[in-house]
């Protein structure tokens, strides 16, 4: 082999690795989801989610998935991460598209945190929902940090479970229209929320893939001062 | 030279520096000063406190081990020191060190002496983890150290709770949080840990999903969480106050976040907490699965054979175990 087709080959191989090298790093290191906005300004602010069965617009299709509303273009943007300013009053509205799962534990059916202790589903007022007696839970909306936790209701019969919205983000379909209020904490700070739902299918105790991924079942809500 | 060292350096010529007796006595200031130094001084603020009987029993424990090891700890460092000192390598003196070959008396009381100290360490922590009715840890499924009164049947750890007999408190990790039930108050689940003073508590540690850690630092219990395990642990709150719980085994990606807080109260303050809270979680309470050491919700009636269950069978992850023969199971 002549000494320019080696220095070539040499050449080729060391920026096939830096490129690989490079394209690691942006892909899985530096590239997050969008951060949202509330909507508003001042001391009332919202946002507007929807949860789906899967999440045809990434590379994990069959993973389930929140998807949050871009107030400014009221486009669905695929991310779970948002901000609110310190000591709002946070509206939420959120649209549950995708069946339903009993929770794994059922203490996590009542609702807490929020301003009254209640939701509406679908425009009546609930304290608490028994996943295991009706199919009335598909997810749950949950900041630990301080005590928020939502059951998100699910389409409720058997006919809308096996018709259920195949493509996202949903715009039709069955679904449910869940809403509610919380007051976001005065200390400014990155609050994690997550799924309560043992939703990951696929992954050991479901509570893999999806429910440990940002943009998916899990987020943060950044609180700015 | 060289035979000026091996007169002088092992000390034994008449006429020298006794320097096994100098070195003797370094030791013996030193470790004494050491010893009390970490009884009296130290010893008081080493982790994790006198919060509880188990605390209490680390942390004396923990003072002991610090005291027995203190004396071995302080010879090498002496010894060590010694030699630099006065057996350096002198200004000219270009040969070799007399040659070791062996110290029958020396090594005979090295060996001995640490051998005694490791096994009287044994004896003592087998001794303390007994009289402490395990020091706090998960002792699994069948405690046999046990407080008094502690043997509970199924039914008594179901019976109200009186002063005097042990408090049973199931500790529930899940991904990412714990909750705490209370069996002998109705059942009732919450994500507060109140424990009343002076009384026996028995921790029944499980998990609904992958191994967590119930470590309540201050009150020096600790046991893991395992699904389908019911792990048991028992200390006594000796004082009021509060104490953080934290989960000790990484499980997931909002690990560091799963801890809260704690509390230690007076027993009337304690007694007002558990019927307010009974009170208020009544509602959520008659959701709950009957009281049991562990929750598959394959095996829980109520759940298997449940109407959504009829209706619909399994949907996505299904709120269920994967059994032993599914793929994904590690």
């Amino acid at each position: 082999m002549s000494l320019p087709v080696r220095v070539g080959t040499l050449l080729v191989a060391f920026l096939a690795v830096v490129g690989g090298a490079i394209f690691v790093v942006i892909h899985f290191f530096l590239t997050e989801p969008a951060v949202i906005t509330a909507a508003g300004s001042g001391s009332q602010v919202s946002i507007v989610l929807q949860e789906d069965a899967q999440n045809t617009v990434s590379t994990h299709p069959d993973w389930v998935s929140y998807f949050m509303q871009d107030p400014s273009t009221k486009k669905w943007v695929h991310t779970t991460l948002f901000k609110v300013p310190a000591g709002a009053t946070v509206h939420v509205t959120v649209l549950g598209y995708d069946g339903c799962t009993p929770l794994r534990n059922p203490f996590w059916g009542r609702v807490t945190g929020t301003i009254g202790g209640t939701e509406t589903i679908d425009g009546k007022p609930v304290k608490v929902v028994d996943s295991w007696r009706t199919c009335s839970v598909g997810h749950t909306f949950s900041i630990p940090g301080i005590g928020l936790n939502v059951p998100m209701g699910s389409p409720p019969t058997v006919a809308e479970e096996n018709n259920l919205c195949g493509t996202s983000p949903c715009t039709s379909g069955p679904h449910s229209t869940m809403k509610f209020s919380f007051v976001a904490p005065k200390t400014p700070g990155a609050y994690f929320w997550q799924c309560r739902v043992p939703c990951g299918g696929g992954f050991v105790t479901g509570f893999g893939g999806p429910m440990q991924t940002f943009g998916f079942m899990t987020g943060e809500m950044e609180v700015a001062s | 030279m060289a035979a000026e060292s091996q007169a002088t350096a092992p000390g034994a010529q008449s006429g020298g520096p006794s320097h096994g007796l100098r070195i003797f006595l370094i030791w013996l200031v030193v470790s004494l000063a050491a010893d009390l130094l970490i009884w009296f001084a130290l010893g008081p603020h080493l982790p994790p406190g006198t919060m509880s009987s188990s605390a209490t029993e680390e942390q004396g424990a923990i003072k002991l081990m610090a005291v027995m090891s203190a004396p071995v700890v302080v010879f090498v460092i002496a010894f060590f020191c010694y030699a630099l000192i006065v057996w350096r390598q002198r200004e000219g003196d270009e040969e070799d060190g007399p040659p070791l070959r062996g110290h029958a008396r020396v090594q005979t009381i090295w060996i001995a002496g640490t051998s005694v100290i490791v096994l009287a360490l044994a004896v003592f922590g087998t001794v303390s983890l007994v009289t402490s009715h395990g020091a706090g840890a998960g002792e699994g499924p069948a405690p046999i150290w046990s407080p008094p009164g502690a043997e509970l049947t199924a039914a008594q750890q179901t019976a109200p709770w009186a002063p005097g007999k042990p408090l049973v408190v199931q500790v529930i990790g899940q991904q990412w949080r714990f909750t705490y039930r209370y069996p002998q108050f109705g059942g009732f689940e919450t994500t507060e840990l109140m424990l009343p003073q002076g009384q026996w508590a028995q921790f029944n540690v499980t998990s609904l999903d992958v191994i967590h850690s119930f470590w309540a630092y201050q009150l020096g219990v600790k046991a893991d969480a395992n699904p389908n395990v019911d792990n048991v642990a028992y200390t006594k709150p000796e004082h009021v106050g509060p104490f953080t719980v934290r989960c000790a085994e990484l499980c997931g990606l909002w690990h560091g976040a799963m801890f809260d807080y704690g509390k230690v109260m007076t027993v009337p303050q304690f007694q007002a907490w558990a019927g307010a809270t009974k009170a208020s979680l009544a509602d959520v309470t008659r959701l709950l699965p009957a009281f049991a050491t562990t929750y598959d919700p394959t095996v829980i009636p109520a759940f298997r054979s449940g109407p959504v269950m009829k209706k619909l069978g399994l949907t996505s992850a299904g709120g269920f175990f994967y059994p032993p023969e599914d793929p994904v199971q590690p």
